[in-house]
């Protein structure tokens, strides 16, 4: 996988998930994702966001336009060196919430995108990764 | 601190959500419309999103939320304007807000928002 | 590079119709009948841009500029038997079938002299063995385009949503839906119910063979999604293994169906407060009123 552009800032407070929306949209743009792929990737980083900022304490995010075997995507890695999560199964679980949301972050996020990845330690954070490839 | 507007037309409420919101913003929305509701004895609120490029599940639970609470003050809320792509992203998330009327359009809206208070009307 | 094809300059400046007349004689064994014709103009060409290309003393280097007319000629004999569904090994042959009407001409213009001969044919063979694989490519590019099309088209085909009154959207889905087809399909119906400001959609799959658990999920989050943006769905025609599939997804409880197309149009008229009133047996009636009317005045009198 290429890396064609990176760009990385903080996500510590709600301004910044705005900033991110714009910064995600008009990679998605860039690459020529669909109304509908731009529209699900932005909402998969932006819950991303939330979490990083709810529970992992805020941290970085990292948006790539990556390619490989001529495909293009936009790839987000959100790392926060918050308490990690405790049970990855559950937390990927529909409805499940330690923090009073309605727990559909990680797991409605994972059905937005292409390719999912979340690694954790707890004690020292978690570092979730999105891609969405041009169809 | 920035604050989306609240309308009155006749005995409805409209707000026109036309930024990207952020948590802060949504929350202030919900206090606000609540006690607007009460202050004007609204019999509806009609939310529009036409404007809304992305509706994440914080904003969804805000909906949700205002739904449930207009409900308990006896009034009709109504989303109107969603986006097909906005839509798509919203029932892949999970989020089908089953408790939330829809309506195409601000019209449509008033008009599904009268049904429901003469209905009401019928069966008080 | 000169040197090399000093003889083939020669001969395409002296007997260049010759050349050519042989060669078209050549292909009538190994093009189709069909393209021949286009064959024979297309050689002219080529073989004029072969002049030219010697003329330019170019001839080693296919990709220069000198080329272009040639290269333009096989272009379009391959993007030609590409369109009339010529194999690739027909359409190499094109080239290929020059090479005995050129050798021989070239072993007239040699004469006893074999090591000029020889140098000839080897320098003639790589040239053309460039050109039959430009061909080759040029030919692949063109089948590739073909098949591309096809599918846009076939995608196209494949959604048309249409108005059947105001307010109400009709979707006939025909053939089998794999997932792809299916969410475009979807998101072209929901960009229709905002564009006409459609108040119900019916999705009719009495065309549809059979549909497996990830189309049944796409049907289904689409009607979710259409009722997200104030908009109901009715699907029709749904055949009895497809009941099934949808049952053991536990969809029965939330989509609105209906027997066929004209069940769901009448339950779409009802719900937009509209009804369908037949007039003869309404025209009857009235008479019958009428008549009875004249009656019971006529028995006053």
């Amino acid at each position: 996988m290429n890396v064609e552009k990176t760009l990385t800032f903080p996500v510590k407070i709600g301004e910044d998930v705005v900033r991110l929306r714009q910064v995600v949209r008009a990679e998605a743009i860039a690459i020529g994702l669909s109304l509908v792929d731009q529209t699900k990737v932005i909402t998969a980083a932006s819950e991303i966001a939330r979490n990083t900022i709810d529970y992992g304490k805020g941290g970085d995010v990292t948006i790539e336009v990556v390619n490989t075997s001529g495909r293009r995507g936009v790839k987000v890695v959100f790392a926060d060196n918050g308490p990690g999560i405790v049970d990855m199964e559950k937390a990927l679980t529909d409805g499940y919430t330690t923090g009073g949301g309605l727990g559909l972050g990680l797991s409605g996020a994972k059905r937005l995108v292409n390719e999912f990845d979340v690694k954790s330690t707890v004690g020292h954070g978690t570092v979730v990764t999105l891609i969405r490839w041009k169809a | 601190m920035e604050q989306i507007p609240i309308l009155r037309i006749g005995d409805c409420l409209l707000v026109s959500i036309q930024v990207d919101m952020h948590d802060r913003m949504a929350i202030n929305l919900q206090d606000s419309l609540t006690t607007r509701i009460v202050e004007t004895n609204a019999r509806g609120v009609l939310i529009d999103i036409s404007a809304l490029e992305i509706v994440g599940s914080f904003i969804g639970r805000m909906l949700n939320n205002i739904a449930s609470m207009s409900r308990v003050l006896d009034a009709v809320t109504v989303v109107v304007g969603m986006r097909p792509a906005v839509a798509i992203t919203l029932v892949e998330l999970g989020l089908e807000l089953p408790g939330v009327k829809t309506a195409l359009n601000v019209d449509r809206g008033l008009l599904l928002i009268r049904r429901q208070i003469d209905d009401g009307a019928e069966h008080a | 590079m000169a040197a090399q094809h000093g003889v083939l300059t020669k001969i395409l400046a002296k007997s260049q119709g010759d050349l050519l007349d042989a060669w078209v004689k050549e292909q009538k064994g190994v093009l189709k009948v069909s393209s021949q014709g286009e064959a024979a103009e297309h050689s002219r060409k080529f073989i004029d841009g072969l002049r030219a290309a010697a003329e330019a003393d170019q001839l080693g280097d296919i990709n220069g500029g000198a080329w272009a007319q040639a290269r333009q000629a096989l272009t379009d004999i391959s993007s030609d038997q590409a369109l009339k569904g010529a194999t690739p090994g027909e359409t190499a042959m094109f080239v290929f079938s020059l090479k005995g009407p050129l050798f021989a001409a070239l072993a007239k213009e040699a004469g006893k002299d074999t090591d000029a001969f020889a140098r000839e044919v080897w320098a003639s063979t790589v040239m053309l063995d460039k050109l039959g694989l430009y061909t080759m490519e040029v030919f692949q590019k063109s089948r590739e385009e073909v098949i591309r099309r096809q599918q846009e088209e076939l995608l196209e085909l494949s959604t048309p949503v249409v108005q059947l009154w105001s307010g109400i959207l009709a979707l006939p889905l025909i053939g089998t839906l794999d997932s792809g087809r299916t969410q475009v399909v979807m998101e072209s119906l929901l960009q229709e119910i905002v564009k006409r400001e459609a108040e119900i959609a019916i999705i009719d799959i009495t065309g549809v063979p059979t549909v497996d658990t990830m189309v049944a999920q796409h049907l289904l989050k689409t009607v979710s999604a259409a009722r997200l943006m104030g908009a109901d769905c009715i699907i029709s025609g749904i055949r009895p293994q497809i009941a099934q599939t949808m049952v053991h997804l536990g969809v029965e409880l939330n989509v609105v169906s209906k027997a066929n197309m004209a069940d769901a149009f009448a339950l779409a008229l009802r719900s937009t407060n509209r009804k369908v009133v037949d007039r003869t047996a309404k025209d009857k009636e009235a008479a019958a009123i009428k008549a009875a009317a004249a009656s019971a005045a006529a028995g006053e009198d």
